[in-house]
């Protein structure tokens, strides 16, 4: 064991918490900085989801990925800045203040893993973790300009990850190389009996840039309305480049976009609904009034905990789940999200990849984005790989206006390997 | 469109507090999600993808429960091991 | 009985009821004993602990917390389900159930819902007009939530103390349609269908709140029912909720019958209506509380794959359940009906007679079913706190006539009180001996002064002149009233047929 050095100057309000000094032992990880998201719990170190209602909280056992990277060697640093129970795209959304952009500190990192993204693209740590419910990982890594991996559902645990929409989420890498994410990927993934769609398939892979003959696809829809025009030139640049590394790109459809972002706004909201119904104050967070009737209590509890935007997508879900709306919602959102793994599956027979871009956009000025719907718009091109439990990479490609842009790579279940290989590849492209 | 009525009615399935002042707010921007969300009036009900993930079981076998002072020590209401928690009448 | 029938139908001018029926569904939740919790490793065995100790990150729903299925409890309910003649679903899943309130763990609690275990089955009982069938709707696993203690009363409770320690625990719930046609066959019902389940050894009635049932009911015009089917307009119904004893069910019924019946006949209108059974007070309470809205927002659970397990029934042998054992009871002990049924009613009191049948089948089964159980019964004790060792020395004492059968009863009651008292009791030969209950042993065919029966009854016949008297005038009573007193005097330990012989012996001699 040997106690890691570390900058403890946060100027980019990444952190929430942060430790006093963080171990380092043996192992793949070993002398390795890391930072972990605040949904991830961590033994006697509080863990609030950037949340009031778990303000204090101190979980009494380490979520499945932190024992990984601790048996690994890695020395926790703290714990990252997120939008609240990772309801966000801008990492604002957070009790403990928006998380700044290292890249313009006038604009937001992304989120809802912003605090991570920024952690890593300031040097403060050399990898973190995130998660990606609907593009959280990749979201920030694009606007950051670092690399981050939404693995296969599946392929890493998400015991002890606090859940916010359990069908769509995963704990994934963040770090400034692709091999780094290789690397961590080797850690974090593996079969975990105590996740119950947890699937044993560890990842043991050394990134290889050889693409030729690699067929990516790349679909309309991922050009299409909303996406910022200059983003795109500078995504169909690095795709060019892909091109010029041997790959041959191919140019397809995926009409279930169109319903895509409902789909995942229906289902997260439904299942967050849920999820975060277990906050009352009774076992855990600021307690509950116990003078008061429990409803008046818990109802207090949760207007005083949750934030603006936790309340509102509680409060969708619960509409979607209600008797007289599910069918309307919630079911048809199961139905449209199966069309966009049909979708993702038939053009995998055709393609070994699917690339586009991460957003639709750069990052965004602090305080711009102020109407959820628009907010939620910015989301389109990530969510279809959660809904369809796909794994997928952002990796830095350029910057317009002077921001990063992230370029996306999906590829089928369990090919991890692949969409990092593509990655690589690109990474190796354009340092060359 | 829902009513100011209707989201003060899901605040309260949702047992969250919502203020008075803030209904007219929640209203409009649910009705801009819900209208959103009316695209998904287009899909076809289809039958539901099917896995070959099921049956995930663990054996009867016990496993240790958490410490005593553990399983309070996140909470200040207790009283003789029990969690205090508000009336429920 | 024509003339009561008369009454009613002079009544029934203003308004009939003489014609209705009751029509009773049940709603059964029972504890499944395996030695985990549903979805977590923590022991079921809390019930002699402090609160809060069978608790881990799952049961407590501390965030991030997964649940994991306990294999053993889905074999259990498929066992229940197969037992009572169910169909096992070809894939089923876990849901969630969505409602708020302080015995929740996560605020939501996991069942089943669109997709159960296993449907459509039926459980036959002993109904009051004979052999019924009731048909069960659905079978399903789910978990217990926790155990809320209030303090000073519900009413009055300034807070709650709430224990997780119950909250995981498996539970199967028994969904009946509304076959069920009094109070009195709801119980039968239960007891068949608790019989069952322990022979299925999968659920142990002893321990405290194993069994909760929830009861639907209503009186309607006879046939109706049958007509009509549910949900069509009616005259309303009760839903009983949360009565967690077998005696409760019947009492918590039948004030409901009444209370219905009261409201019809002045008139009312009874709406569809949750109610509470107090089990003190034997009275169901309206829940006016909106806890009760039907809104649970059910939703697929995403942490748990589906269950695909409707073979595994097929590998299941199932023991053999009452009815059989009822069967073998009558052809291989030659026990009556009557003695076969309420001897494989309860799994331990047939367990407990097969270990004691053996003296005598027919003459035990007399003892255990009417004897034992009744006593039994009356200080509200279990079969289990009787030792079959000391009940088959009593049985073979009183068999061979060492005891008579009121000193064998006197023994009994004897060795309870003390196995109530203290947990443990003599043998019954110490008892026997201890209360002088041993059968006075007539030395053969001697009118020694010396033997008990001959002292006894010299004592009687100088006592009773007159008796004796009238005996000598040919009156048959007098002598029935004298063998009587010998008895009385020997206090039961004479045998009859001794009594009558000195008797005659002394009488006929000196008359």
């Amino acid at each position: 064991m040997a106690t890691l050095t570390f900058t403890r100057d946060d100027r980019y309000n990444a952190f929430i918490t942060m430790l006093d000094n963080a171990e380092t032992g043996p192992g793949k990880l070993s002398g390795i900085g890391i930072a972990i998201k605040d949904n991830i719990s961590t033994r006697g170190i509080q863990t609030t989801c950037a949340s009031r209602i778990l303000e204090g909280y101190l979980p009494p056992y380490d979520a499945h990925v932190v024992t990984l990277v601790k048996k690994a060697g890695a020395g926790i640093v703290g714990k990252t800045n997120m939008d609240e129970f990772g309801m966000g795209t801008t990492t604002e959304n957070s009790a403990f203040g928006p998380t700044k952009n290292p890249a313009d500190t006038s604009r937001v990192p992304g989120g809802s893993s912003g605090g991570s993204a920024a952690a890593v693209a300031s040097g403060m740590v050399r990898m973190a973790l995130g998660t990606d419910t609907g593009g959280s990982i990749r979201c920030p890594a694009a606007f950051c300009g670092i690399v981050g991996h939404k693995p296969t559902y599946g392929r890493v645990s998400r015991y002890g990850l606090v859940a916010y929409a359990n069908s769509l989420e995963q704990i994934g890498p963040m770090a400034r190389t692709v091999s780094d994410i290789s690397l961590l990927m080797e850690v974090l993934t593996g079969y975990d009996p105590r996740d119950s769609t947890s699937v044993n398939c560890p990842y043991a892979h050394i990134p290889d840039p050889d693409i030729r003959g690699l067929k990516i696809g790349v679909p309309e829809e991922y050009f299409g309305e909303g996406v910022d025009p200059r983003v795109a030139s500078v995504v169909w640049d690095g795709i060019s480049l892909l091109e010029r590394k041997g790959a041959d790109i191919i140019t397809c459809r995926m009409p279930s976009m169109a319903y895509a972002l409902a789909a995942y706004y229906v289902t997260c909201t439904s299942e967050a609904s849920s999820n975060l119904a277990r906050f009352d104050g009774v076992r855990y967070g600021p307690p509950a009034d116990t003078r008061q009737t429990w409803h008046e209590s818990f109802q207090e509890r949760r207007r005083d905990g949750f934030g603006t935007e936790v309340k509102r997508r509680i409060m969708l879900g619960t509409f979607a789940l209600s008797s007289g709306y599910y069918g309307k919602y919630y079911a048809k959102a199961q139905a449209a999200r199966q069309q966009v793994r049909n979708d993702f599956l038939r053009l995998f027979r055709e393609v070994d990849v699917i690339a586009g871009p991460t957003m639709p956009t750069v990052a965004f000025r602090i305080g711009e984005k102020t109407d959820p719907l628009s907010m939620y718009l910015s989301d389109i091109l990530t969510v279809p790989a959660n809904l369809a439990g796909i794994p997928a990479i952002s990796v830095p490609c350029g910057t317009s206006e002077g921001l990063p842009v992230g370029l996306q790579i999906m590829g089928p279940h369990f090919r991890d390997e692949r969409v990092i290989d593509v990655a690589y590849a690109f990474e190796q492209g354009v340092s060359r | 469109m829902v009513s100011e009525k209707d989201v003060a009615h899901i605040a309260e399935l949702a047992d969250i507090g919502i203020e008075k002042e803030e209904l007219a707010e929640f209203t409009g921007r649910f009705n801009e999600i819900l209208d959103y969300f009316d695209i998904l009036d287009q899909v076809e009900q289809g039958t539901r993808g099917g896995t070959d993930l099921v049956n995930i079981f663990r054996d009867d076998i016990v496993e240790d429960s958490l410490p005593g002072d553990e399983v309070l020590a996140n909470t200040l209401e207790k009283e003789d091991g029990f969690f205090r928690a508000p009336r429920v009448m | 009985m024509t003339g009561t029938a008369d009454t009613a139908g002079q009544e029934s001018r203003v308004m009939d009821f003489s014609d209705d029926e009751v029509i009773i569904g049940l709603e059964i939740h029972c504890q499944l004993d395996t030695l985990t919790k549903l979805f977590c490793g923590c022991s079921t065995d809390y019930r002699d602990d402090g609160p809060n100790t069978h608790v881990c990150p799952i049961c407590l729903g501390l965030p991030g917390s997964l649940p994991r299925v306990n294999r053993k409890a889905i074999e259990y309910a498929l066992r229940v389900a197969k037992a009572l003649n169910c169909t096992i679903v070809e894939e089923s899943e876990f849901a969630r159930k969505n409602y708020f309130y302080p015995d929740l763990n996560k605020g939501f609690q996991i069942t089943q819902y669109d997709r159960p275990l296993a449907v459509k089955g039926y459980l036959d009982i002993e109904g009051d007009d004979g052999e019924k069938r009731v048909r069960i709707t659905r079978v399903h696993v789910e978990e217990d939530p926790g155990r809320l203690v209030h303090k000073g009363g519900a009413d009055r409770a300034k807070y709650t103390l709430v224990d997780y320690n119950r909250a995981g625990i498996p539970l199967i719930e028994i969904v009946t349609e509304p076959d069920i046609r009094s109070p009195k066959e709801a119980r039968k019902f239960l007891n068949k269908l608790r019989a069952t389940l322990e022979y299925l050894g999968v659920f142990d009635s002893e321990k405290e709140g194993s069994l909760r049932v929830d009861a639907n009911i209503s009186i309607q015009p006879r046939g109706w029912f049958d007509r009509e089917g549910k949900g069509k307009a009616d005259r309303g119904r009760a839903e009983v909720k949360n009565i967690s004893s077998y005696k409760g069910v019947e009492k918590a019924l039948t004030f409901e019958v009444t209370r219905q019946k009261n409201a019809l006949r002045r008139g009312q209108r009874l709406g569809t209506e949750t109610r509470h059974f107090v089990e003190t007070r034997g009275v169901t309470t309206s829940s006016r509380s909106k806890e009760m809205e039907q809104e649970y927002r059910y939703f697929p659970e995403p942490d748990l794959r589906p269950l695909r397990v409707c073979t595994w029934a097929d590998e299941i042998v199932l023991p053999e359940l009452p009815d059989a054992r009822r069967a073998r009871f009558i052809t291989q002990y030659g026990c009556s009906p009557i003695h076969a049924r309420t001897l494989t009613g309860d799994l331990r009191v047939a367990e407990f007679y097969e270990q004691v049948a053996g003296i005598d089948p027919v003459f035990v089964a007399t003892w255990v079913a009417d004897t034992l159980l009744g006593e039994l019964n009356y200080r509200d004790m279990s079969i289990n706190r009787v030792s079959p060792d000391w009940f088959r020395e009593l049985i073979v004492l009183v068999h061979k006539g060492n005891v008579t059968d009121k000193g064998g009863i006197e023994v009994l009651r004897s060795l309870l009180d003390q196995i109530r008292e203290s947990g443990s009791c003599e043998t019954p030969g110490v008892c026997v001996g201890r209360l002088g209950l041993r059968v006075l042993e007539r030395t053969a065919e001697t009118m020694s002064e010396d033997d008990p029966v001959v002292k006894a009854a010299r004592e009687v016949i100088a006592e009773q002149p007159q008796a004796v008297a009238d005996f000598a005038a040919g009156k048959k009573e007098a002598f029935n009233f004298l063998v009587g007193k010998v008895m009385k005097k020997t206090r039961g330990r004479a045998k009859p047929a001794d009594v009558n012989q000195v008797l005659l012996a002394i009488l006929g001699k000196e008359g």
